[in-house]
Protein backbone atom coordinates (compact mmCIF):
# COMPACT_ATOMS: atom_id res chain seq x y z
CA UNK A 1 0.00 0.00 0.00
CA UNK A 2 0.91 3.68 0.44
CA UNK A 3 3.91 5.38 1.94
CA UNK A 4 4.01 6.66 4.97
CA UNK A 5 1.16 9.07 6.31
CA UNK A 6 2.59 12.86 5.13
CA UNK A 7 1.83 15.57 7.47
CA UNK A 8 1.10 18.99 6.57
CA UNK A 9 3.75 21.38 6.13
CA UNK A 10 4.95 23.36 9.60
CA UNK A 11 3.10 26.55 9.05
CA UNK A 12 -0.20 24.49 8.62
CA UNK A 13 0.25 22.93 11.42
CA UNK A 14 1.19 25.75 14.10
CA UNK A 15 -1.81 27.88 12.42
CA UNK A 16 -4.16 24.97 13.22
CA UNK A 17 -2.19 24.66 16.65
CA UNK A 18 -3.18 27.96 17.39
CA UNK A 19 -6.45 27.74 16.07
CA UNK A 20 -6.95 24.83 18.27
CA UNK A 21 -5.52 26.52 21.44
CA UNK A 22 -8.16 29.09 20.83
CA UNK A 23 -10.90 26.86 20.23
CA UNK A 24 -9.89 24.77 23.55
CA UNK A 25 -9.46 27.88 26.28
CA UNK A 26 -12.86 29.26 24.42
CA UNK A 27 -14.37 25.65 25.04
CA UNK A 28 -12.56 25.07 28.56
CA UNK A 29 -14.21 28.54 29.77
CA UNK A 30 -18.16 28.16 27.83
CA UNK A 31 -18.05 24.37 29.79
CA UNK A 32 -16.71 25.65 33.56
CA UNK A 33 -19.18 28.97 33.40
CA UNK A 34 -22.20 26.18 33.27
CA UNK A 35 -23.87 27.26 36.65
CA UNK A 36 -23.84 24.19 39.27
CA UNK A 37 -26.89 25.06 40.84
CA UNK A 38 -29.52 24.13 38.15
CA UNK A 39 -30.05 20.85 36.15
CA UNK A 40 -31.08 22.22 33.17
CA UNK A 41 -34.63 20.43 32.16
CA UNK A 42 -34.55 17.87 34.28
CA UNK A 43 -37.50 19.15 36.88
CA UNK A 44 -39.26 19.45 33.39
CA UNK A 45 -39.08 16.11 32.06
CA UNK A 46 -39.56 14.89 36.13
CA UNK A 47 -42.50 16.66 36.03
CA UNK A 48 -44.26 15.00 32.46
CA UNK A 49 -42.22 11.86 32.98
CA UNK A 50 -46.14 10.47 34.18
CA UNK A 51 -47.61 11.49 31.18
CA UNK A 52 -44.84 10.14 28.37
CA UNK A 53 -46.30 6.89 29.04
CA UNK A 54 -42.91 5.07 29.84
CA UNK A 55 -41.23 5.39 32.91
CA UNK A 56 -37.45 5.90 31.93
CA UNK A 57 -36.64 9.58 31.26
CA UNK A 58 -34.02 9.04 28.27
CA UNK A 59 -36.30 6.74 26.94
CA UNK A 60 -39.59 9.35 27.26
CA UNK A 61 -37.06 12.38 25.87
CA UNK A 62 -36.39 10.48 23.13
CA UNK A 63 -39.79 8.97 21.73
CA UNK A 64 -42.21 11.65 23.27
CA UNK A 65 -41.04 14.83 24.04
CA UNK A 66 -38.17 15.00 21.15
CA UNK A 67 -39.34 12.14 19.37
CA UNK A 68 -39.13 14.60 16.42
CA UNK A 69 -35.12 14.47 17.03
CA UNK A 70 -35.18 10.42 17.04
CA UNK A 71 -37.28 10.41 13.96
CA UNK A 72 -34.86 12.60 11.85
CA UNK A 73 -32.02 10.53 13.43
CA UNK A 74 -34.09 7.49 11.84
CA UNK A 75 -33.56 9.44 8.43
CA UNK A 76 -30.07 10.42 8.67
CA UNK A 77 -29.41 6.84 9.23
CA UNK A 78 -31.66 5.64 6.56
CA UNK A 79 -30.04 8.65 4.01
CA UNK A 80 -26.39 7.59 4.97
CA UNK A 81 -26.85 3.92 4.34
CA UNK A 82 -29.10 4.74 1.15
CA UNK A 83 -25.46 6.91 0.02
CA UNK A 84 -23.18 4.44 1.32
CA UNK A 85 -25.37 1.52 -0.47
CA UNK A 86 -25.10 4.25 -3.80
CA UNK A 87 -21.78 4.51 -3.79
CA UNK A 88 -20.31 0.76 -3.34
CA UNK A 89 -18.55 -0.03 -6.55
CA UNK A 90 -19.82 -3.44 -6.77
CA UNK A 91 -23.81 -2.31 -5.45
CA UNK A 92 -23.36 -5.39 -3.29
CA UNK A 93 -24.56 -4.17 -0.36
CA UNK A 94 -25.02 -7.87 0.95
CA UNK A 95 -22.42 -9.94 3.51
CA UNK A 96 -21.34 -12.18 0.60
CA UNK A 97 -18.30 -10.28 0.16
CA UNK A 98 -15.96 -10.88 3.22
CA UNK A 99 -18.33 -14.32 3.75
CA UNK A 100 -15.06 -16.39 2.08
CA UNK A 101 -12.66 -14.81 5.01
CA UNK A 102 -13.96 -17.23 7.30
CA UNK A 103 -12.72 -18.87 10.29
CA UNK A 104 -14.19 -21.97 11.94
CA UNK A 105 -13.47 -21.23 15.57
CA UNK A 106 -14.68 -17.74 15.26
CA UNK A 107 -18.22 -19.16 13.09
CA UNK A 108 -18.92 -21.69 16.01
CA UNK A 109 -18.42 -19.12 18.27
CA UNK A 110 -20.76 -17.15 16.05
CA UNK A 111 -23.80 -19.76 16.33
CA UNK A 112 -23.72 -19.69 20.12
CA UNK A 113 -23.41 -15.93 20.13
CA UNK A 114 -26.08 -14.64 17.89
CA UNK A 115 -29.10 -16.01 19.45
CA UNK A 116 -27.86 -15.23 22.48
CA UNK A 117 -27.53 -11.46 21.29
CA UNK A 118 -31.23 -11.50 19.40
CA UNK A 119 -32.55 -12.25 22.66
CA UNK A 120 -30.27 -9.74 24.58
CA UNK A 121 -31.70 -7.36 21.76
CA UNK A 122 -35.61 -8.05 22.91
CA UNK A 123 -34.44 -7.79 26.53
CA UNK A 124 -33.26 -3.99 26.15
CA UNK A 125 -35.87 -3.04 23.68
CA UNK A 126 -38.40 -3.94 26.73
CA UNK A 127 -36.26 -2.84 29.71
CA UNK A 128 -36.24 0.49 27.65
CA UNK A 129 -39.94 1.36 28.87
CA UNK A 130 -38.52 1.26 32.76
CA UNK A 131 -34.34 1.44 32.85
CA UNK A 132 -31.82 2.22 30.61
CA UNK A 133 -32.22 0.48 27.10
CA UNK A 134 -34.56 0.80 23.85
CA UNK A 135 -34.34 0.68 20.47
CA UNK A 136 -30.90 2.12 19.73
CA UNK A 137 -28.94 -0.27 21.92
CA UNK A 138 -31.50 -2.78 21.40
CA UNK A 139 -30.57 -2.20 17.12
CA UNK A 140 -26.75 -1.75 17.87
CA UNK A 141 -26.94 -5.34 19.60
CA UNK A 142 -28.75 -7.02 16.68
CA UNK A 143 -26.54 -5.23 14.53
CA UNK A 144 -23.54 -6.37 16.12
CA UNK A 145 -25.04 -10.18 15.75
CA UNK A 146 -25.43 -9.00 12.48
CA UNK A 147 -21.89 -7.87 11.77
CA UNK A 148 -20.37 -11.04 13.91
CA UNK A 149 -22.13 -13.52 11.26
CA UNK A 150 -21.32 -11.99 8.82
CA UNK A 151 -17.62 -11.50 9.79
CA UNK A 152 -17.36 -15.79 10.53
CA UNK A 153 -18.84 -16.93 6.99
CA UNK A 154 -22.28 -17.18 7.22
CA UNK A 155 -23.60 -15.22 3.84
CA UNK A 156 -27.11 -13.92 3.93
CA UNK A 157 -29.79 -16.74 3.90
CA UNK A 158 -31.45 -16.91 0.62
CA UNK A 159 -34.45 -15.78 2.22
CA UNK A 160 -33.67 -12.40 2.81
CA UNK A 161 -33.67 -10.95 -0.64
CA UNK A 162 -32.33 -7.96 -1.56
CA UNK A 163 -35.69 -6.13 -1.28
CA UNK A 164 -36.16 -7.50 2.44
CA UNK A 165 -33.29 -6.05 3.31
CA UNK A 166 -33.88 -2.44 1.63
CA UNK A 167 -37.54 -2.91 3.58
CA UNK A 168 -35.56 -4.04 7.08
CA UNK A 169 -33.45 -0.65 6.01
CA UNK A 170 -36.70 1.81 5.39
CA UNK A 171 -39.23 0.03 7.66
CA UNK A 172 -38.32 2.03 10.99
CA UNK A 173 -38.78 5.31 9.49
CA UNK A 174 -42.00 4.73 7.49
CA UNK A 175 -43.26 2.98 11.05
CA UNK A 176 -42.25 6.15 12.66
CA UNK A 177 -43.60 8.56 10.41
CA UNK A 178 -47.05 6.66 9.71
CA UNK A 179 -47.91 6.60 13.78
CA UNK A 180 -46.78 10.33 13.74
CA UNK A 181 -49.15 11.35 10.97
CA UNK A 182 -51.66 8.84 12.39
CA UNK A 183 -51.87 11.26 15.44
CA UNK A 184 -52.50 14.36 13.53
CA UNK A 185 -55.08 12.19 11.43
CA UNK A 186 -56.87 11.12 15.00
CA UNK A 187 -56.85 15.11 16.03
CA UNK A 188 -53.35 15.52 17.83
CA UNK A 189 -49.96 17.51 16.89
CA UNK A 190 -47.04 16.08 14.94
CA UNK A 191 -45.63 12.93 17.43
CA UNK A 192 -48.35 13.86 19.99
CA UNK A 193 -49.38 10.44 21.63
CA UNK A 194 -53.11 9.78 23.25
CA UNK A 195 -52.44 9.74 26.61
CA UNK A 196 -53.91 6.33 26.89
CA UNK A 197 -52.45 4.50 23.58
CA UNK A 198 -48.39 6.57 24.39
CA UNK A 199 -47.05 3.36 25.97
CA UNK A 200 -48.23 0.83 23.04
CA UNK A 201 -47.24 3.43 19.93
CA UNK A 202 -43.78 3.94 21.47
CA UNK A 203 -43.25 0.02 21.86
CA UNK A 204 -44.07 -0.03 18.38
CA UNK A 205 -42.51 2.30 17.01
CA UNK A 206 -39.61 1.38 18.91
CA UNK A 207 -40.01 -2.32 17.61
CA UNK A 208 -39.56 -1.68 14.23
CA UNK A 209 -36.57 0.78 15.13
CA UNK A 210 -34.73 -1.60 16.65
CA UNK A 211 -35.12 -3.82 13.37
CA UNK A 212 -34.00 -1.46 10.91
CA UNK A 213 -30.95 -0.09 13.04
CA UNK A 214 -29.53 -3.37 13.19
CA UNK A 215 -30.46 -3.50 9.00
CA UNK A 216 -28.88 -0.40 8.58
CA UNK A 217 -26.16 -0.97 10.67
CA UNK A 218 -24.88 -4.32 9.41
CA UNK A 219 -25.39 -2.77 5.63
CA UNK A 220 -23.14 0.11 6.79
CA UNK A 221 -20.60 -2.53 8.23
CA UNK A 222 -20.88 -5.03 5.32
CA UNK A 223 -20.27 -2.16 2.29
CA UNK A 224 -17.86 -0.27 4.18
CA UNK A 225 -15.72 -3.59 4.82
CA UNK A 226 -15.72 -4.87 1.41
CA UNK A 227 -12.79 -2.92 -0.25
CA UNK A 228 -10.69 -5.60 -1.63
CA UNK A 229 -12.93 -7.02 -4.43
CA UNK A 230 -13.81 -3.54 -5.69
CA UNK A 231 -10.30 -2.06 -6.16
CA UNK A 232 -9.32 -5.76 -7.61
CA UNK A 233 -11.87 -4.87 -10.39
CA UNK A 234 -10.56 -1.67 -11.19
CA UNK A 235 -7.03 -1.76 -10.99
CA UNK A 236 -6.25 -5.61 -12.20
CA UNK A 237 -5.25 -8.20 -9.36
CA UNK A 238 -3.28 -5.91 -7.30
CA UNK A 239 -5.67 -4.30 -5.14
CA UNK B 1 -12.70 20.93 40.86
CA UNK B 2 -15.64 19.02 40.63
CA UNK B 3 -16.13 15.73 38.79
CA UNK B 4 -18.25 17.82 35.75
CA UNK B 5 -15.59 20.00 35.48
CA UNK B 6 -12.99 17.18 34.71
CA UNK B 7 -15.32 15.46 32.07
CA UNK B 8 -16.33 18.76 30.59
CA UNK B 9 -12.26 19.66 30.18
CA UNK B 10 -11.80 16.18 28.85
CA UNK B 11 -14.49 16.16 26.56
CA UNK B 12 -12.72 19.84 25.10
CA UNK B 13 -9.83 18.75 25.48
CA UNK B 14 -10.76 15.57 23.23
CA UNK B 15 -12.69 17.57 20.58
CA UNK B 16 -9.52 19.63 20.02
CA UNK B 17 -7.32 17.00 19.57
CA UNK B 18 -9.78 15.88 17.20
CA UNK B 19 -10.51 19.42 15.56
CA UNK B 20 -6.27 19.52 14.78
CA UNK B 21 -6.20 16.21 13.56
CA UNK B 22 -8.91 17.09 11.06
CA UNK B 23 -6.98 20.58 9.76
CA UNK B 24 -3.67 18.43 9.90
CA UNK B 25 -3.81 15.25 8.21
CA UNK B 26 -4.37 15.05 4.51
CA UNK B 27 -5.27 11.57 4.56
CA UNK B 28 -9.29 10.72 4.32
CA UNK B 29 -9.10 8.04 6.63
CA UNK B 30 -7.13 10.16 9.60
CA UNK B 31 -9.94 13.27 8.85
CA UNK B 32 -12.32 10.42 9.64
CA UNK B 33 -10.95 8.88 12.90
CA UNK B 34 -10.17 12.63 13.90
CA UNK B 35 -14.02 13.43 13.63
CA UNK B 36 -14.92 10.10 15.69
CA UNK B 37 -12.48 11.62 18.65
CA UNK B 38 -14.15 15.36 18.05
CA UNK B 39 -17.35 13.77 18.70
CA UNK B 40 -16.56 11.64 21.74
CA UNK B 41 -15.40 14.95 22.88
CA UNK B 42 -18.71 16.08 22.63
CA UNK B 43 -20.59 13.42 24.20
CA UNK B 44 -18.54 13.30 27.59
CA UNK B 45 -18.89 17.01 27.73
CA UNK B 46 -22.76 16.04 27.13
CA UNK B 47 -22.73 13.56 29.45
CA UNK B 48 -20.93 15.53 31.84
CA UNK B 49 -22.98 18.37 32.28
CA UNK B 50 -26.24 15.87 32.46
CA UNK B 51 -24.94 15.42 35.98
CA UNK B 52 -23.83 18.75 37.17
CA UNK B 53 -25.76 18.98 39.77
CA UNK B 54 -24.22 16.64 43.12
CA UNK B 55 -26.80 14.66 44.46
CA UNK B 56 -29.48 14.47 41.80
CA UNK B 57 -30.55 12.15 39.09
CA UNK B 58 -28.58 13.09 35.93
CA UNK B 59 -30.30 15.58 33.28
CA UNK B 60 -32.11 13.18 30.88
CA UNK B 61 -31.84 14.85 28.13
CA UNK B 62 -27.96 15.56 27.31
CA UNK B 63 -27.95 11.68 27.86
CA UNK B 64 -30.44 11.26 25.09
CA UNK B 65 -28.81 13.42 22.43
CA UNK B 66 -25.83 11.56 23.14
CA UNK B 67 -27.76 8.88 22.52
CA UNK B 68 -28.60 10.11 19.35
CA UNK B 69 -25.25 11.45 18.57
CA UNK B 70 -23.75 8.00 18.66
CA UNK B 71 -25.81 6.50 16.38
CA UNK B 72 -25.62 9.70 13.58
CA UNK B 73 -21.82 9.49 14.07
CA UNK B 74 -22.10 6.00 13.04
CA UNK B 75 -23.91 6.76 9.92
CA UNK B 76 -22.01 9.77 8.89
CA UNK B 77 -18.65 7.86 9.45
CA UNK B 78 -20.09 4.65 7.34
CA UNK B 79 -20.68 7.77 4.78
CA UNK B 80 -17.58 9.28 5.08
CA UNK B 81 -16.16 5.92 4.80
CA UNK B 82 -17.88 4.54 1.70
CA UNK B 83 -16.87 8.20 -0.10
CA UNK B 84 -13.15 8.12 0.63
CA UNK B 85 -13.49 4.42 -0.89
CA UNK B 86 -14.98 5.73 -3.33
CA UNK B 87 -12.15 8.37 -3.96
CA UNK B 88 -9.29 6.10 -3.67
CA UNK B 89 -11.36 3.71 -6.40
CA UNK B 90 -11.77 6.56 -8.88
CA UNK B 91 -8.47 8.43 -8.08
CA UNK B 92 -5.63 5.93 -6.50
CA UNK B 93 -5.22 7.82 -3.17
CA UNK B 94 -7.03 8.49 -0.72
CA UNK B 95 -5.37 11.78 0.42
CA UNK B 96 -6.53 14.81 -0.07
CA UNK B 97 -4.61 17.64 -1.94
CA UNK B 98 -1.83 15.57 -2.25
CA UNK B 99 -0.02 18.24 -4.51
CA UNK B 100 -0.16 20.96 -1.94
CA UNK B 101 2.08 18.30 0.58
CA UNK B 102 5.62 16.78 0.36
CA UNK B 103 4.44 13.29 -0.27
CA UNK B 104 5.24 10.99 -3.16
CA UNK B 105 1.83 10.24 -4.67
CA UNK B 106 1.03 6.54 -3.55
CA UNK B 107 -0.97 6.23 -7.07
CA UNK B 108 -1.11 2.52 -8.49
CA UNK B 109 -0.56 0.14 -5.70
Amino acid sequence: MGKVTPKSPLPIRIAALAICAGVGALLSRAVLAIPETESGLAPLVDANLEASGVKNAVTAVLLNFRGYDTLLEIAVLMLATIGVLSLSVTQKGTWDPIAAQADPVLSALARFLAPVMILVSGYLLWAGEHAPGGAFQAGSVVGAAGVLLALSGYARPAWISRFALRAAISVGFIVFIAVAIGEMIAGGLLLQYPADLAKTLMLLVETWLTVSIGAILVSLFIASASPAEELRMRSGGEG
Amino acid sequence: MSQTDLYTLAGSALFVIGLYGLMTRPHLLHKVLALNISSAGVFFVLVGIARRVPGTTPDPLPHAMVLTGIVVTVSSTAFALALAKRIFTETGTAALDASDVDVEEDAGD
